[in-house]
């Protein structure tokens, strides 16, 4: 639950998802549920040469389960509130 | 349209319904990519089970789906084309086992 309520204060960022399949998507988070499945606006992929699949894409859900990671800008991130925040959820679950 | 993983499947279809991110697709067809040739298979109604999708993406119908140096071609020759590259990368892999059993730096 921890990561849902995080992500959903990151909602309107831009942020860059990479994929298991070593895909990686840009795009404004629009919106974030409990099995932390993204959905993007704005879509662009990063390598667009390698996987021109997307070229019309702009917006897209991605299944939180083929998520690798989320790449968050600099700024999105108290890195002592979700130190502590972690902690504390590590403790009690 | 959506794009399941593991094959490298590439789905786009009209219309699209998904509960758990199961997915139904009518009108669906396989766009198979090898380099600069695709090839759209049709293949009719389809449902997905959702561990298999990896993104459901809204293509943006005034914008160009592909890249204007991608040519369009006929399922064998697209079916050749893979053959081809399969074989390639499984050339370039036992290539590399053997280097790896001679322990080279």
């Amino acid at each position: 639950m921890l990561f849902f309520s995080y992500f959903k204060d990151l909602m309107g960022r831009e942020v860059t998802v990479e994929l298991k399949n070593d895909l990686a998507i840009r795009g404004t988070l629009h919106s974030v549920d409990q099995y932390l499945n993204i959905k993007l606006e704005n879509t662009r992929v990063v390598d667009q040469d390698k996987y021109p699949h997307m070229l019309s894409v702009r917006n897209c859900f991605i299944r939180g389960s083929v998520v690798r990671y989320v790449q968050l800008p600099p700024d999105g991130v108290d890195i002592e509130l979700l130190h502590d925040a972690t902690r504390r959820e590590a403790r009690g679950g | 349209m959506s794009w399941a993983g593991p094959d490298d499947i590439f789905l786009s279809t009209s219309l699209a319904t998904y509960l758990d991110t199961n997915v139904v697709l009518e009108g669906a067809c396989e766009r198979v990519i090898v380099g600069d040739l695709y090839c759209d298979i049709p293949l009719g109604l389809y449902v997905i089970r959702g561990e298999n999708v990896v993104i459901i993406g809204e293509l943006d119908l005034e914008k160009e789906e592909l890249p204007s140096r991608m040519n369009p071609v006929s399922e064998d020759e697209i079916k050749r084309a893979q053959k081809a590259e399969r074989e390639a990368t499984d050339l370039k892999g036992s290539m590399r086992k053997r280097m790896e059993f001679l322990d080279f730096d």
